[in-house]
């Protein structure tokens, strides 16, 4: 049985892929990846904005009080030796190449144009086979149109692939007027891959001290199904490598997300959930399948489900959302799921 | 001189530190202003992995005193280690015994001491000859230097010299003035240094070093006939060091090329009269004198270098034939004594020269007081001095640099006498301690020593407040040496780096005639003329001032850098002062930013230095006008409400005037008034808290947490507002018990630091916008006058009863009325607030011991204290002793208080007629110890009083002088960790073991918070902090355990943060039991490395995770078959880290040893697991009632 796949110029042993995820905080967590079996990792993101303010906060900290009374010159030792800044994930990366097989997929986002060419020169530089750009910017100014801000999308790309020569891939979020048209014009400046989707960590209300509170909640199988959609669409369409990161849960998540048109299938919540011993599970529970309904290869199936290849296309489109909406009225225990 | 590595830029503690390490292999060090940074130099560097002359790391160890390192350092000494500490005053003397030891037993060694006032009157930080001078018995010969470069070149002569003579030494530099003056020195080269160490000597010191291999036995207990005899054999060494030393000296000198003898004489060949001095005003006296013969006088210098071993020959080689009359000057007093230590030991070997024929006739000698705990020491002190040994009959013992208007021992000074300062910059620079000035300033100096051929120097000068402190930063440079030891009196250029300084002291005094001015200011070139008062208008247009302004604040703030104006202002001053080319200045301004905050990563770096570059093109010239056109004047340093002791004495220190006062202004023995704090306006926050009172539950919880009590609650009748000024807040007050009265929360803006707690803690959001809570901080300029109207009217209203109030709540404990405000303690300080409470719990009836610390320094250091009376006149007795005896102090108190009340018991029943029999006996009941129980036993004893007056028996005599102490009254040890878990800790186990009914409040920081971070027995594992640079690797000692161990002492654990109400508990329970209480209170602080901002969710945090304990252990549960420990804490339920790594301390480790941060991190998990699991089941545990305590009381 033949489970390979082709992501971002890489050959995969298998399409399932870690997600970016505390699970590759450390050398270790990523060791612990490699042997229950993944094929590649994403890093967890490197935020730049996090950089600057954890940069910024050291800095006010270290220098709070300093000079300010007799004799007390500083409330800190002197300490030349910082890791501030990107060294320790650079350092991760670096380690990681260095002692493992795992192909490393650096993560990144970034609040401006040049902390992304920095930064993704960075990764390279430490030895990432290849890099997804967690590309997201929340729009809360009403003055901005989404040409506007598709067009600094592009601009990023287009500035990081001048500067970088590893596979790029785009994570994106499922909240464009046109995602194909977005998709297109990333691939035509620079990406050779896109991952859908990206989960926000969409925040609550704490109804105690009404405070907004970032609440994060893992995934399940039924948030396969947007960016199964999506991925469907845009097979064949998109000259670049298609990844699923939502949902996938188990086998059957990881066929769906092939048929598609996806690359690899991407996970973090199950195994966050469950530990790293589903990997292999679910890679035996996948060959398994294969073997039952004698597909030969993980590539037969890519895409076989896609918008691109269905009988009936519009299965994919408006038609198929008013139908779900009519079996709904029809479920006879009433409930609204 | 010339821009080579030769030459270096520190001050004189890192000059010292930079010999000591490399020549030694131990290092015992304990931290004591102005010493400290010599050991947090020799710990960095040994966290560095520097290693000494012969390649070894040297071992740094922290002990818990002075007295610790004394007899750490004598224990390495006897095993064979080369080994030195460093220290000042009160440390120096706490190291006096094993100093005698290791004299005694002849074994080298030397101590770098920064050379500090010692505490008499009052607590001095700052520098003088006092401490070295009581260590003078010691026999430790005593080197002085009187600059950096000395002290670099000392500390190698000293370390040299003892090993040769076997004889320890003291390397002395003045506290302040040398130890912390930055200066371009010459370095000394390692393979210089191995010259001068002669290995044989080591090797020697090694042999006698206690070893197994070849044992002696050394310390023996000896009797009355050998022991005189032993004592004198030693004289030989002592003979035989003065030579030794200056051969050192001259083996120096050709290695080198700079020459130095014990008594290096300057000035006149043929001298009438003659200065002689040692330690840093001898560079001031120097410069005088070379000024004066210039000018044709015949003045001449004799520099002490080796004040003992005193070689009466050395000295007689350097004294010129016709000096006619010798001035010596000290900088220590000895009131008791003929004269001061130098002046006698002159004395001394001047008479013994002549009675021994080595000099033909005594000169005339006069001996005075200079520069004591830092007094500024200057060129008309030194004229003055040489124009009083001109007299025929000059004054024998005088004192210069003050008006002695008592005594009249002063000398009179010429007030037009400069020295001429050609070629030599001078500049001074205003600055807020928070905002950077004096780290620029330091660069500054730096850049120029490092970029030019020019002599440069700096020193800087700090008030005393924790918070919004005015710093004041003296540079000078040029191309002749400088040996001006005193503050600059003249500039030629003025940075004013906050504006307000402009408008409140008169820092144009300070400029020369066509000087530069760089002001930072809000105001523009066109508008800054008309805002500046009328009086610096007309000094600028007499002085001709080259006029400039920047508004560095909205630079900083438009790059995100708060208020650090630190970079800008120093790009300003490079492009006025042609010192470099512009550009090459400004490069090395971002190479000294890079080096400074390389590693703070990338943005930090862009920030500093885009402000650098914005600088330049914000700088305006402003031209003068003709005439003046303000109409503003100076703001007055108090209020004219102000009592007259503080209008006449604190209102000059405030102003910076305190020099001017004479003796007779002051009090003789170091007693001050209360409630002076409330006088000193400071006015350092932008943003205020505003009450809206529509919304306030007022639960109070916004007051019981300001840190500087500036918010204040009041309930009251609605007549009371009679003339209340408009817009003055009130609102229907929340008591069942006070339907019809009203609330007002105020706020004293002028004494807020903006710090934010109360809008932190206040629970309550408004239901149509959460952004809006029951306090808000808002910008205070446009209501700056309303809000102190309104706050001067609330004063006004009354006070609720006491006894009106519960409390023990929250809600009504707000409005006790405090006597603790406005102190000078940092923003957000975790301590302030628990001493607040405790006045407005137990203010009016406590006397206070409070151990050297932070809390001495907000509490005790002029011109102002926080400490307040009520309007009875009642209020806290407040007293520092020292660092180390704290808790003895407050049991000393104590031993007092009950001595006297049993006597005037005695003394009452024995005049129970006169007094009336109904009298006496409520007199002698048992006293309550609730308000109305006090008051009325006030009340009675007022009574007695008046009825005794006029008697004229010894016992009625006796009675009123001891009649208060039949009221009750508290006895509140309050200190820091650093007293409490290391230096004091021996004292406080003895004072909580005696039974006696004390109270001990440790304010628990955790770290030395006051000498800046240095790491004690309460720093938890894994911190990081100064002597712990590489984290801390034990755990944090348990003090409570140790205290419940005794199984009759109170103890609670408290954070007020988390938990008020239970902090209020604790505090009504630890003063209410009859016996040793201990209150262990968390206490947040600047050395945390926090967002003060945030220490409530903080504080949470910390007990949330199981970091804090809270809990009370009561003994008197004990005989109630109770458990005596409550715990009242929950299980830990935040992961630890969500506490930990908000604090710098803890992040530290993550960035620089990742690995050691993550082991450190299990192992203190683990460290608060089993505290948690063992508290758990201790209180659990029911006790036996055969373990219950004797009921504590007074031991016979």
């Amino acid at each position: 049985m033949d489970l390979k796949t082709n992501y971002l110029g890489m050959t995969l042993k298998h399409p399932l892929v870690p997600s970016a995820s505390p699970l590759s905080h450390d050398l270790d967590g990523l060791r612990r990846l490699e042997d229950a079996g993944a094929s590649a990792v994403v890093m967890f993101s490197l935020f730049e904005e996090q950089l600057h303010i954890e940069s910024e906060t050291l800095h006010n900290l270290l220098d709070y009080g300093r000079e300010s009374v007799s004799d007390v010159t500083s409330y800190w030792p002197e300490h030349p030796n910082y890791a501030s800044g990107p060294d320790q994930y650079l350092e991760l990366i670096n380690k990681a190449k260095e002692t493992l097989e795992l192909p490393i997929i650096g993560s990144l986002n970034c609040t401006s144009l040049g902390g992304w060419v920095d930064f993704a020169a960075l990764i390279q530089e430490a030895g990432a086979d290849a890099l997804e750009l967690n590309l997201y910017h929340i729009p809360t100014n009403p003055n901005v149109s989404a040409s506007e801000q598709e067009a600094q999308y592009i601009e990023i790309i287009k500035a990081i692939r001048a500067h970088v020569s590893i596979p790029l891939a785009v994570k994106l979020h499922p909240f464009f007027s046109s995602l194909p048209h977005t998709a297109q014009q990333l691939a035509q400046h620079g990406a050779n891959g896109l991952v859908l989707f990206n989960r926000f960590y969409q925040p609550d209300f704490d109804l105690d001290t009404l405070e907004v509170a970032p609440r994060l909640v893992l995934s399940t199988s039924d948030d396969l199904r947007l960016p199964l959609w999506w991925t469907s669409i845009l097979y064949a369409k998109i000259k670049a490598d298609l990844a699923i990161t939502s949902g996938v849960h188990n086998h059957l998540d990881v066929l769906k997300a092939m048929m598609a048109g996806a690359r690899v299938a991407m996970m973090a919540s199950e195994l966050l959930r469950h530990g790293l011993g589903r990997i292999p599970i679910i890679l035996n529970d996948l060959q398994r399948w294969m073997e039952q309904h004698e597909y030969e290869s993980i590539q037969q199936m890519q895409g076989s489900m896609s918008h691109h290849n269905v009988r009936q296309p519009q299965a994919f489109e408006r038609v198929n959302y008013m139908r779900v909406l009519h079996s709904y009225n029809e479920d006879p225990t009433g409930r609204l799921l | 001189m010339s821009h080579d590595e030769r030459y270096a830029t520190m001050d004189g503690n890192e000059a010292a530190a930079e010999i000591a390490y490399k020549c030694n292999e131990v290092i015992a060090i304990y931290p004591i202003t102005p010493s400290s940074a010599m050991g947090e130099f020799a710990d960095t560097w040994a966290s560095e992995g520097q290693t000494n002359l012969w390649g070894e790391i040297p071992r740094i160890q922290e002990m818990q005193s002075e007295g610790g390192a004394a007899g750490a350092v004598h224990g390495a000494l006897q095993a064979g280690a080369l080994t030195t500490t460093f220290t000042a005053s009160q440390g120096l003397l706490l190291m006096l015994p094993n100093m005698f030891k290791i004299a005694g037993e002849l074994t080298s060694a030397v101590f770098h001491i920064a050379a500090r006032a010692i505490a008499t009157h009052a607590l001095s930080i700052f520098g003088d000859h006092s401490d070295v001078m009581a260590a003078r018995s010691t026999a430790w010969p005593m080197l002085f230097s009187g600059s950096v470069q000395e002290v670099h070149d000392m500390a190698l002569i000293a370390q040299a010299s003892t090993l040769k003579s076997r004889l320890p030494f003291m390397h002395i530099f003045d506290g302040f003035r040398t130890s912390h003056e930055v200066m371009k020195i010459e370095r000394i080269r390692d393979e210089i240094i191995r010259q001068m160490i002669n290995p044989a000597d080591i090797a020697a010191h090694r042999q006698r070093a206690l070893s197994p291999e070849h044992p002696v036995l050394r310390g023996t207990a000896q009797n009355p006939d050998v022991f005189f005899q032993s004592r004198e054999a030693a004289n030989r060494f002592y003979a035989q060091t003065p030579a030794i030393v200056q051969s050192a000296m001259d083996r120096f000198a050709a290695l080198t090329g700079r020459a130095y003898r014990l008594f290096d004489y300057v000035g006149h060949p043929q001298p009438d009269r003659v200065m002689v001095i040692m330690g840093s005003g001898a560079e001031t006296a120097e410069e005088t004198i070379t000024a004066l013969n210039q000018q044709g006088d015949t003045v001449g210098l004799i520099k002490v270098r080796l004040f003992q071993p005193f070689s009466i020959q050395h000295l007689l080689s350097v004294l010129p034939q016709s000096v006619q009359s010798i001035a010596v000057l000290d900088r220590t007093k000895e009131p008791a004594a003929v004269g001061e230590p130098l002046y006698e030991s002159v004395v001394s070997a001047l008479v013994e020269a002549v009675q021994s024929e080595q000099c033909e006739r005594l000169p005339k000698i006069i001996g005075g007081r200079y520069g004591l705990g830092s007094k500024e020491f200057t060129p008309r002190m030194v004229k003055a001095v040489l124009e009083e040994a001109r007299q025929a009959k000059p004054k024998r013992h005088f004192s210069v640099g003050i008006l002695d208007d008592i005594t009249h021992n002063s000398l009179v000074e010429d007030p037009r006498f400069t020295t001429p300062q050609q070629d030599t910059t001078q500049a001074i620079f205003w600055g807020l301690g928070s905002d950077g000035t004096v780290g620029a300033n330091k660069n500054s100096i730096k850049i120029i020593g490092e970029a030019t051929d020019l002599y440069a120097q700096a020193y800087f000068v700090y008030d005393s407040k924790k918070s919004g402190a005015r710093t004041i930063s003296h540079l000078r440079f040029g191309k002749q040496p400088i040996k001006s030891t005193y503050l600059i009196e003249q500039a030629d250029f003025l940075g004013v780096h906050q504006f307000g300084q402009i408008e409140r002291f008169p820092i144009l005094d300070y400029a020369k005639k066509g000087a530069t001015l760089l002001l930072n200011s809000p105001y523009g070139p066109e508008a800054i003329w008309e805002q500046l008062p009328r009086p610096v208008q007309q000094q600028m247009i007499d002085r001709q001032i080259r006029f400039y302004v920047i508004d560095g604040y909205q630079i900083a703030q438009s790059l995100g850098l708060g208020n650090r104006i630190n970079t800008i202002m120093q790009a300003c001053f490079f492009a006025l002062c042609p010192i470099l080319p512009l550009e090459d200045a400004i490069q090395r301004i971002k190479d000294a930013i890079q080096k400074t905050y390389g590693k703070r990563g990338a943005f930090v770096l862009r920030k500093n230095e885009q402000a650098v570059d914005n600088a330049l093109s914000a700088l305006h010239s402003v031209p003068l006008p003709d005439a003046p056109s303000s109409q503003k004047t100076l703001s007055p340093a108090v209020s004219p409400r102000a009592p007259q002791f503080v209008q006449e004495v604190l209102a000059p220190m405030i102003a910076g005037q305190g020099d001017q006062l004479p003796v007779s202004a002051l009090p003789i023995d170091g007693t001050y008034p209360l409630s002076t704090a409330q006088w000193e306006k400071r006015g350092l926050a932008l943003s205020t808290p505003v009450w809206e009172e529509d919304l306030c539950i007022q639960c109070g919880k916004c007051v019981i947490v300001c840190p500087h009590s500036v918010i204040r609650a009041k309930r009251y009748d609605a007549s009371a507002l009679a003339n209340a000024p408009d817009g003055f807040k009130s609102t229907k007050a929340r008591w069942k018990e006070a339907p019809t009265q009203l609330y007002t929360l105020a706020i004293s803006t002028e004494d807020c630091t903006g710090c934010t707690l109360c809008v932190e803690i206040c629970p309550v959001k408004d239901k149509s916008k959460v952004s809006r809570k029951a306090i808000n901080m808002e910008p205070l300029r446009e209501r700056r006058d309303q809000a102190h109207q309104q706050w001067e009217f609330f004063e006004t209203l009354p006070e609720t009863p006491r006894h009106l109030l519960h409390h023990n709540k929250v809600k009504d404990v707000q409005l006790l009325e405090p006597l603790f405000e406005f102190s000078g303690a940092c923003a957000g300080c975790g301590e302030t607030p628990y001493l607040h409470l405790l006045s407005q719990l137990f203010g009016d009836r406590s006397v206070i011991a409070n151990a050297t610390g932070c809390s001495s320094i907000y509490g005790g250091n002029l011109p102002t204290t926080p400490w307040r009376t009520n309007a009875a006149g009642r209020g806290p007795a407040w007293s520092n002793s020292l660092f180390e005896d704290n808790a003895e102090f407050g049991l000393g108190m104590r031993l007092a208080i009950d001595q006297q009340t049993a006597y005037a018991q005695q003394l009452v029943k024995q005049l129970a007629a006169p007094l009336g029999d109904s009298l006496a006996e409520a007199l002698l009941a048992p006293q309550d110890r609730d308000d109305p129980s006090i008051d009325a036993q006030r009340e009675r004893v007022a009574l007695l009083k008046q009825r005794l007056q006029g008697r004229d028996d010894m016992a009625s005599r006796d009675l009123l002088s001891v009649a208060d102490a039949l009221i009750p009254r508290d006895v509140w040890i309050v200190g820091g960790d650093g007293w409490a878990y290391d230096i004091g800790f021996g004292g406080l186990d003895h004072v909580l073991s005696s039974g006696l009914n004390i109270n001990v409040l440790v304010l628990d920081t955790e770290v030395y918070s006051n000498t800046g971070g240095q790491s004690s027995k309460s720093t938890p594992r894994g911190a990081v902090a100064k002597f712990a640079a590489a984290g801390k690797r034990t755990p944090k000692k348990d003090l409570g355990m140790l205290a419940m161990s005794y199984r009759s002492i109170y103890v609670a654990s408290i954070a007020m943060g988390a938990d008020e109400s239970h902090t209020l508990k604790a505090f009504r329970e630890a003063e209410a039991y009859n016996g040793p209480s201990l209150i262990l209170a968390y206490s947040p602080c600047i050395a945390h490395g926090i967002d003060m901002t945030r220490v409530i969710e903080q504080q949470q945090l910390a007990v949330s995770s199981g970091y804090w304990l809270l809990y009370r252990f009561d003994p008197t549960l004990i005989s109630q078959r109770q458990a005596p420990l409550q715990l009242d804490s929950k299980a830990p339920s935040t992961p630890l880290k969500q506490y930990l790594y908000n604090e710098l301390r803890y992040r530290m480790l993550t960035q620089s040893h990742p690995d050691t941060a993550a082991l450190l991190l299990r192992e203190l998990e683990g460290d608060i697991q089993d505290r948690w699991t063992r508290y758990a089941q201790l209180a659990q545990e029911a006790t036996e009632p055969t373990t219950a305590p004797s009921t504590p009381s007074t031991p016979a």
